[in-house]
Formats: structure tokens, sequence, C-alpha cells
């Protein structure tokens, strides 16, 4: 009885062991894992900068930003201005989320709120399944569905401008923006709604006042992850554009955004010439776009956690 | 305790039965809650005590599949027939929740939520109801300084108190309170005993309770539920010192539950 129960004792001891080593195993498994992306990220800001670098000796960082056309192979001098590309990539960013917003959170306040529960099972996968559709696919679309569609209304020759890129890009960045928002509509605790509800709130106010602001930092990521998807979004835009690198003057102008720059161009250009070290010098703006965008979300993230 | 000829019916309970679904939660409930005193719903868990309180607010509406026959009269109206307006309702009585849940938003903006919904949207008409509301509920002494901010930094306590003061800025009638104090410490379960015991002289209350020592304590009236039905009603007194049914008798001496 008495060597039995030692027995025990020393087999619990060694399982303690054993379950002391698994632990730190998986400690380190997520560690690597962790720095590993930290270093991919560092890796690919490294080749962008020491990429671009060459590029800064010869032009100045005021010529590059200020410079309204990019024409590094023109006859009469080559021409490195970047302004033309960012602000048409901020134009059809910008439309893309003047249409996807109200409409993405409106979409995942219904699912969220209004929907049964049966049609929301429904609902979300397909979304979700939108999210999966090829960028080449909707630049399609954009380039036989609804560029001739603008054309007829505007009155113009073609329909590929900055409110066609605008278009799909909200329609590729809607389920991501629909999807994260219902997540944190979804999540918001139902005391809250209980609460509205019991003081004679109707359900409309309680969305309103309550539950979309109680929501409102994953809200918030949800808008931001959008509109990241959308600044980085190279084959749409390419597509459904126009590709007219001239500075923008209106929505219905055709526009070529940074991204599409960087791919039409990349494939032809002589290496380690200033054009080559130019176009990683554009993907170096577009890196800081998109990384000020998340910044700004994580910001505003902490901000309203620290409220609640 | 007052003599049976004061009191007032102030919700009349007649033959109440209710579903969810398949399941019949409520069966045949009848009771009379008095005007300015305070009833407690006890029983074991699943008896169907909560689910009575929110039959009085109509807060079961909000769930599917539920379906209530009998009537619920609240000063001899009908609460449950067709052209009755649930915000109009709402507004009459006030209910308080098992965990404390203020909105994230400002102390101040917490307490005038619910006015505002019923139209009072000037700032000094507003000041006014949120410093009677929180003086009402024994916690603007603890919070005068700090208004306007967040309402999530308050303790437990504190935050009950607040939702206490939440429900009584839209100036309800009557307030039902779903075990008030069982996520709270003894400490701020004994200054919301004390909050009911001054609430009582201008709300009829009804209260839901898993504590005996509690319903005995700030309740005059106690109706004992037992799945689905109510088994007793009585002045509190008379259920905890001499419990006509032996079911209840079990029930208070922890027999069973």
């Amino acid at each position: 009885m008495k060597n039995k129960k030692s027995n025990q004792a020393v087999f619990m001891l060694r399982n303690r062991k054993k379950s002391r080593l698994r632990e730190s195993g998986y400690k380190y498994f997520f560690l690597c894992n962790g720095l590993l992306a930290i270093f991919v990220l560092g890796g690919i800001f490294y080749l962008l900068l020491t990429n671009a670098w060459p590029f800064f000796k010869e032009i100045s960082l005021k010529e590059f930003i200020l410079t309204k056309s990019w024409n590094p192979t023109g006859w009469n001098g080559a021409s490195y201005g970047i302004l033309s590309m960012v602000v048409s990539t901020l134009m059809v960013t910008f439309g893309a989320m003047l249409i996807a917003v109200p409409l993405g959170i409106a979409c995942a306040a219904y699912l969220a709120e209004v929907a049964s529960p049966g049609f929301r099972e429904v609902v979300k996968p397909l979304i979700e399944i939108l999210a999966g559709i090829p960028s080449v696919v909707i630049g399609f679309i954009g380039i036989v569905v609804l560029g001739p569609l603008l054309a007829r209304i505007l009155g113009t020759s073609h329909g590929l401008n900055a409110i066609n890129g605008s278009l799909l890009l909200s329609i590729m960045s809607l389920p991501t923006i629909i999807t994260l928002s219902e997540d944190a509509i979804s999540s918001v605790p139902i005391e809250y709604k209980r609460a509205s509800l019991a003081l004679g709130a109707n359900k409309w106010y309680t969305l309103i006042k309550i539950t979309l602001p109680a929501g409102l930092s994953g809200i918030v990521a949800a808008v931001m992850l959008g509109m990241g998807r959308a600044i980085g979004e190279t084959m749409t835009v390419l597509m459904a554009t126009g590709n007219a690198p001239a500075f923008p003057t209106s929505f219905t102008d055709s526009v070529r955004t940074i991204t599409s720059s960087i791919a039409i161009e990349l494939g032809e250009v002589p290496y380690y010439t200033t054009h080559f070290h130019g176009l990683f010098a554009i993907g170096l703006i577009l890196f800081m776009m998109t990384f000020f965008v998340n910044l700004v979300s994580d910001l505003i993230l902490n901000k309203y956690q620290e409220v609640e | 305790m007052k003599t049976v000829n004061e009191l007032q019916t102030k919700i009349l309970v007649d033959n109440l039965n209710f579903y969810y679904g398949n399941f019949h939660a409520l069966k045949n409930v009848s009771l009379e809650i008095y005007k300015n005193h305070v009833t407690a719903l006890i029983g074991p868990s699943g008896c169907g005590k909560s689910t009575f309180l929110r039959t009085l607010n109509r807060m079961n509406d909000l769930i599917e599949g539920v379906r209530v026959e009998g009537s619920i009269k609240i000063d001899d109206r009908d609460i449950y027939v067709k052209d009755v307006d649930v915000v109009d309702l709402r507004k009459q009585i006030g209910m308080v929740f098992q965990r404390p849940n203020p909105f994230p938003k400002s102390i101040y903006d917490n307490i005038a939520y619910g006015p505002r919904i019923h139209g009072t949207k000037k700032r000094a008409d507003l000041d006014q109801i949120v410093e009677e509301s929180l003086r009402a509920s024994a916690l603007w002494d603890e919070v005068r300084d700090r208004l306007h901010e967040s309402a999530m930094g308050l303790s437990g306590g504190q935050q009950q108190r607040l939702c206490i003061a939440r429900a009584l800025a839209v100036k309800p009638e009557i307030l039902l309170m779903d075990e008030p104090a069982s996520a709270l410490d003894p400490i701020a379960t004994g200054r919301i005993e004390e909050l009911i015991d001054i609430l009582r002289e201008n709300y009829t209350i009804v209260i839901v309770t898993h504590s005996m020592q509690q319903a005995a304590r700030v309740s005059d009236y106690t109706a004992f539920f037992l799945m689905g039905e109510i088994i007793e009603f009585d002045e509190t007194g008379v259920i905890f010192e001499r419990p006509a049914d032996q079911r209840t008798e079990d029930y208070i001496t922890g027999r069973f539950g």
C-alpha cells in the first residue's frame, strides 16, 4: 500500500516535469512565430530602404514629392514626381471609403441586430466569399460592366476612371468592413442593450446611442483594415482606372495609383537605374502610407479602450 | 407593517401563463403587488421568478418564440393589450439588473440617457435630474466631482447604485430589481438594501433575490415560486415564521434549492 502511494507520487512528479517542459516548448514555439513576423516586416522595410537609397542620392525628396509628373523615360529629360500618383491613390481610396463605410456599417448593424439568426448564418459566409473573389475578376467586371455603364451615365468616351476604381475598391473592402464590424457589434454586451431598452429606448435608438458607440473600437479597426486593403490593391485599379499618369482634377478623370505604377513599370525597367530605384522609393511611400493607417487605427483603438 | 386596509394594489396579475416555445415557464400565476411596498420573489434557480419579473415590463418581448396568456394590470390598465405603448410602459417601470451594467459613457450621460429618450433636452433640466437621481440613490456625494468621468471607473457597488439612479431618472412608479446585489460584496449589498428601504416611500418595488436573509430584511411581502407556480404569497414575516405550505418551509429552512 505504502509502496503504491510513493510510486504514484513519483509518477505525478515526473508528469509535472513533463508538462512544465511542454509548457515552455509551446512558449518558445509561439515566440519564434511572433519573431518571424517581425523579422519579415523588418526585412521588407530594409529591402525597400536600401533599394530606394540610391534614388534619393540623385533626386531630392522635395522634387520627388512635389513634382506632378512621373516620366522616367521622357524625351526631354526624365521627371520623377510622385504627387499625381499619391493624389490618385488617396482619391480612389477616399471614394471607396465614402461608399464602403456607411454601407458596411449599416450592413453589419443589420446582420448583428435586425436579421434573424437563420438569415445571418446564410448571408455572413456569402459576404466572406465575396472577399475571396480574385482582384483580376473584379477588375474585369470594372472594364466590361462598370466602365461602359459609367461612360453612358457620364457621357464620356470610356468609363475607366477614379469613380470606377472607387466603386470596385468599395466592393472589395466591404467584406472586411462588414465581417469585422459585425463581430464588434455582436460582442457588445447584451446587458447594455437590455438596460437601454428597459429605459424605454427603441431598437433604433439603442443601436445608434449604445451599441455602435460601444463597438466603435472594433468598427474603426474594421474600417482601417478595409482602407488598408483599398490603398494596397493593385490589379483592380490597374485594370479599371485608365492608367493616365496625369494629375487628376476630378473623379471622372482617369488616374494611375501608386500600386499600378509599380506593377506596370517594374517588369520593364532596366535594373539598378535611377528609374529602378525610383520604383522602390514609390514602394517606400506606399509602405509608409499603409503603416500610417495602421498606426492611426491602433492609436484610436487604444484611446477607446482606455475610456471603456 | 401597515395594516391591510391601507393597501393599494399597484400591479394585479391574473392567471398569467408564459411559454418559451413549448416550455411552460409560468403556470397560472396570480399575484397582487401593493403600492409603495417591497415585494420579494424567492425560489430556487429556474423557478420562473426572473421570467415573471420581466413580464411586468415586457422585457420578454425581446425573446423570440414566447407566448403570454392571462393579464397583468398596472393601475387597472392591461399592459398586454395591443395599443399599449411599450416605451411609455418602460418609462413607468424602472429595472435594475443582476450585474451592474452602466453604459460605457460618463456618469452624467448614463443618468441623462433615459430622460433624453423621453424628450428632456435642456441642459439645466438634465443637470437637475442627474443630481436628484444620484441623491436618491445615495451616490451624489461620492461622484459629484467626477460626473463627466467614465462610469466604468466606479466600483461594483457604486455602479449598481448608478444603475438604480439611471432607472430613477425617468421618474418611474415601479422599480423591478433582478437580484440587484448578487454580484456585490456584503458592504455594497448593505448599502443597496438601505437604499431599497428609503426608496419604498416613493416607489413600488419588486425584487428577485436568492438570499433569504435579504428577502427577510428588505421586503414587506414575499412570494415563493417553485417550478413556475406561486406556492405561497403573504407578508414576509408570515412566510418566514409560519409558512402555510410545507414546500415553502423546506425551501426557507434550506432543505432544498
